[in-house]
């Protein structure tokens, strides 16, 4: 186990988790305004009524594939009679369609984006960076896995880098196991870590403002401009910034 | 019952002679920046017209509103809550920026700095979205007074509805103009479709706003309302929409279209509505009663029933004297002049038009009869059926008589009025023919004809006492012993003090700020004249006055 070891698969993955963190709490906590997703529909739909819809349903069966492999141990899937057999017909067959979803949609969408002059034109450096990383982890994701798994003898992940990434959330880091993964995975990982660390400072923080609580709330909204007042829009003022206010006599007298 | 108080506002369409200061006021107001400078949250279209956006009221295409359902309830036009969120990645039913129009600007800086050469430069368009040369083929208001109508026309979705074929030739055609603004909905869909839950109706007055921090633009609102009076903002991401200037309204000013309102044609009133009345009242089956049951919403603010349940609902009293000087309530449920825009459309919308009586008036002119006989006008009223059914399709949901009643009773009101004017008997049984008094005849003369500014706005002031008032804050050291003390809460005659008045505080700032108070504003006068109290500096931009003339000498 090297220095270099240490810094890529411990280190790094825990800066870019407390960027990841600290940045969508000080970026919700300020800069509420700019929390959005951007949409450039109105200036484009022919090709993002296609790509967009297959890029997000894509990517969001490829996150649900994530979270079983990736976080679930082996032990407790063959527990629920998923044996190894199911496990890689499941993953490679659905995670195939994933994939093509995927990559179809994020294909159509840079091409749209790069030759749409309204779209480029309202295209931020950000956006380009974020872009070139998102693409850049879903290619080298689909690398390994093709390489690997579809045309080689096929790698057991779920017995080095799963537990890797466990071991990070529980705060028991072993870089050892990340040393000898193949290179492809290796740069997966890395890429996809280095997007984590920009994913608060991009419009990617929208995946955290998935709208479900309106399958449950009433449909007409009302508020009261009181207790707007109290704050600025919906939220309660930030510490510090509450409004001025009189101080009252009172107050003093009251029992404490 | 649960008593609301709404803001509403009423236009005069007789009176409107389309000059578009309302929607200029407005764009200098509320949308000159980037991002929405194609959005008009006033805009004035000429009707038969296609609208702005082109075609909006095509429902079956943009999806917007609410449709009853097989069982009687309403729902999404453009689909409920789970087809909502699985089409969260792609609004099918959204239009795109040319539905409005392309913006542009043209690119002066050639008229001045263009090279010598033989040809004169020009200012070419330059598109705002990308910055190339562009052709303009659209805009916000294209067929302005008919212009190229006999190619677009055909598009308007309410002459497609109606059984007469309306011919386009110039001669026989009819106009008038039809200013929007957003309806500030009852029963609003564009509230009820925003997934995030950022868009709401303000429960003081109804005003219904996007809560810009909390909008996460999924454009769910845009495609919502049917009358296409909520906007995305392109550059910032988010939905934008009118105010209905509530920071006018609040302070008991009218709103900028309204104030600037060269025909002064608009209303502005409360109207004291059931809000536990209005879905019933939204989901009634037939189209052509939805007039009736928004009616049927509205309270009578002088019942001793309603006045005691509001101010249980927590109404202040001038906000209840407000409702009953209201002249939105004079003229939708006393008079039943005033009409909504697209009942059919189940938002129960709350601004309301007087449909124009002129198109009928000018063919009898152009017929050489008498454009101000009462008889003349109600047989030509029944006789036009185009321009009464044009009339239905917009405001009644296609029911031709209501906009007959009200059109008869503006014929009959002509008429009684003219009378009076030339000096003879008014004649009783003109203003009896509509089901009025010659009393009745002669307010609704003085509130729609003279239209006088205090008459015109009846709007109560908002009440801040609960949640510390804004204006005072500006003025925080004017307490007893202050050093502000004897600022403008010392000015306020009667209300002195008096925590919560509200107050004009920008005017009276100014005025300060200039050390032109005339209300015992002494103590805050400058010293030298000319120069500025730097107490009553606000920040910001530097006043005249503020340093001392440069030849004076005086130390600065």
């Amino acid at each position: 186990m090297t220095t270099w070891d240490i810094l890529l698969w411990v280190a790094f993955p825990y800066v870019a988790m407390a960027v990841f963190v600290v940045g969508h709490i000080l970026r919700y906590r300020f800069d509420q305004f700019g929390w959005t997703s951007r949409s450039s529909q109105t200036y484009e739909n022919r090709l993002l009524r296609w790509g967009s819809p297959m890029f997000h349903y894509g990517i969001l069966m490829v996150f649900g594939g994530h979270v079983v492999g990736l976080l679930v141990p082996k032990e407790w899937l063959e527990f629920v009679g998923v044996t190894e057999h199911w496990y890689h017909l499941g993953a490679t067959w659905l995670g195939s369609v994933a994939a093509l979803l995927t990559i179809a949609g994020i294909v159509l969408l840079m091409i749209r984006r790069r030759l749409t002059p309204r779209v480029m034109l309202a295209t931020t450096v950000m956006d380009k960076t974020m872009y070139a990383l998102l693409a850049a982890v879903i290619v080298f994701g689909t690398v390994a896995t093709v390489m690997y798994q579809v045309l080689g003898a096929g790698y057991e992940y779920r017995g080095t880098i799963s537990p890797w990434i466990r071991g990070l959330l529980i705060g028991q880091p072993d870089p050892s196991l990340m040393a000898n993964v193949p290179f492809f995975f290796q740069l997966h990982v890395l890429s996809a870590t280095t997007l984590f660390l920009l994913w608060p400072f991009t419009r990617l923080v929208h995946v955290f403002s998935a709208p479900l609580g309106y399958l449950w709330r009433p449909y007409i909204v009302y508020r009261s401009r009181d207790a707007r007042n109290v704050g600025t829009g919906s939220r309660k003022p930030r510490r510090g910034w509450e409004k001025s206010e009189r101080p009252t006599p009172d107050r003093e007298r009251v029992p404490r | 019952m649960r008593v609301m108080a709404q803001m509403s506002m009423i236009m005069n369409l007789d009176k409107c002679i389309g000059c578009h200061t309302c929607s200029v006021t407005c764009k200098q107001v509320w949308t000159n920046r980037t991002g929405v400078e194609y959005v008009w949250f006033n805009n004035v279209e000429t009707r038969p017209g296609v609208g702005y956006p082109r075609r909006y009221e095509d429902q079956e295409k943009w999806k917007g509103g609410w449709a009853r359902n097989k069982r009687g309830r309403l729902s999404l036009r453009g689909g409920g809550r789970l087809k909502k969120l699985m089409n969260i990645f792609n609004n099918p039913d959204l239009p795109g920026i040319d539905d409005y129009y392309e913006p542009w600007t043209y690119d002066y800086d050639m008229l001045t700095k263009a090279p010598q050469s033989t040809q004169s430069p020009v200012a070419r368009p330059k598109s705002l979205l990308t910055g190339k040369n562009m052709d303009i083929g659209w805009s916000g208001n294209w067929d302005d007074n008919l212009g190229g109508s006999q190619e677009t026309a055909a598009e308007d979705p309410i002459l497609a509805t109606m059984s007469e074929h309306v011919k386009m030739e110039f001669e026989e055609t009819f106009m008038f103009y039809l200013p929007r603004i957003c309806e500030h909905c009852l029963n609003p869909s564009c509230v009820a479709a925003c997934p995030s839950g950022a868009m709401y109706k303000r429960e003081e007055d109804g005003i219904v706003l996007v809560d810009e921090d909390g909008c996460r633009g999924w454009r769910m609102c845009v495609s919502a309302c049917p009358y296409k009076k909520v906007y995305f903002n392109h550059k910032t991401g988010k939905a934008e929409k009118c105010t209905l200037c509530y920071p006018l309204i609040e302070q008991g000013k009218p709103t900028i279209c309204s104030e600037t309102c060269v025909g002064r044609l608009r209303y502005l009133g409360l109207m004291l509505y059931d809000a536990d009345a209005v879905l019933a009242a939204a989901s009634i089956e037939n189209d052509h009663d939805l007039l009736e049951a928004q009616r049927g919403v509205f309270l009578d603010p002088h019942d001793p029933a309603v006045i005691a349940a509001a101010k249980a609902n927590g109404i202040a009293d001038d906000w209840i004297l407000a409702a009953q000087n209201s002249p939105i309530y004079k003229m939708i449920s006393e008079y039943k002049i005033a009409l909504p825009l697209h009942p059919e459309y189940r938002t129960m919308p709350m601004v309301w038009y007087i449909p124009p009586l002129s198109p009928v008036v000018d063919v009898i002119k152009s017929t050489g009869s008498d454009g101000e006989d009462a008889r003349t006008l109600f047989a030509a009223i029944d006789k036009l059926r185009i321009p009464v059914e044009y009339l239905a399709g917009l405001f009644t949901a296609g029911d031709v008589v209501p906009i007959e009643a009200s059109l008869r009773k503006l014929a009959a009101m002509r008429s009684y009025m003219r009378d009076i004017n030339l000096g003879s008997e008014p004649d009783e049984a003109i203003a009896a023919s509509v089901g009025m008094t010659g009393t009745e005849m002669q307010a609704m003369y003085r509130l729609l004809a003279i239209a006088k500014y205090e008459d015109r706005y009846v709007i109560p002031q908002a009440h801040l006492e609960t949640a510390r008032e804004l204006e005072e804050l500006a003025c925080s050291l004017d307490t007893d012993g202050g050093p502000g003390m004897g600022g403008p809460g010392e000015a306020r005659g009667p209300y002195a003090k008096t925590p919560g008045m509200p107050l004009n505080s920008t005017v009276d700032n100014y005025n300060e700020m200039r050390g032109e108070n005339h209300m015992g504003g002494e103590k805050t006068k400058p010293t030298t004249p000319g120069r500025l109290n730097l107490l009553n500096w606000t920040g910001g931009a530097v006043p005249p006055g503020m340093f001392p003339p440069k030849d004076s000498g005086a130390p600065a």
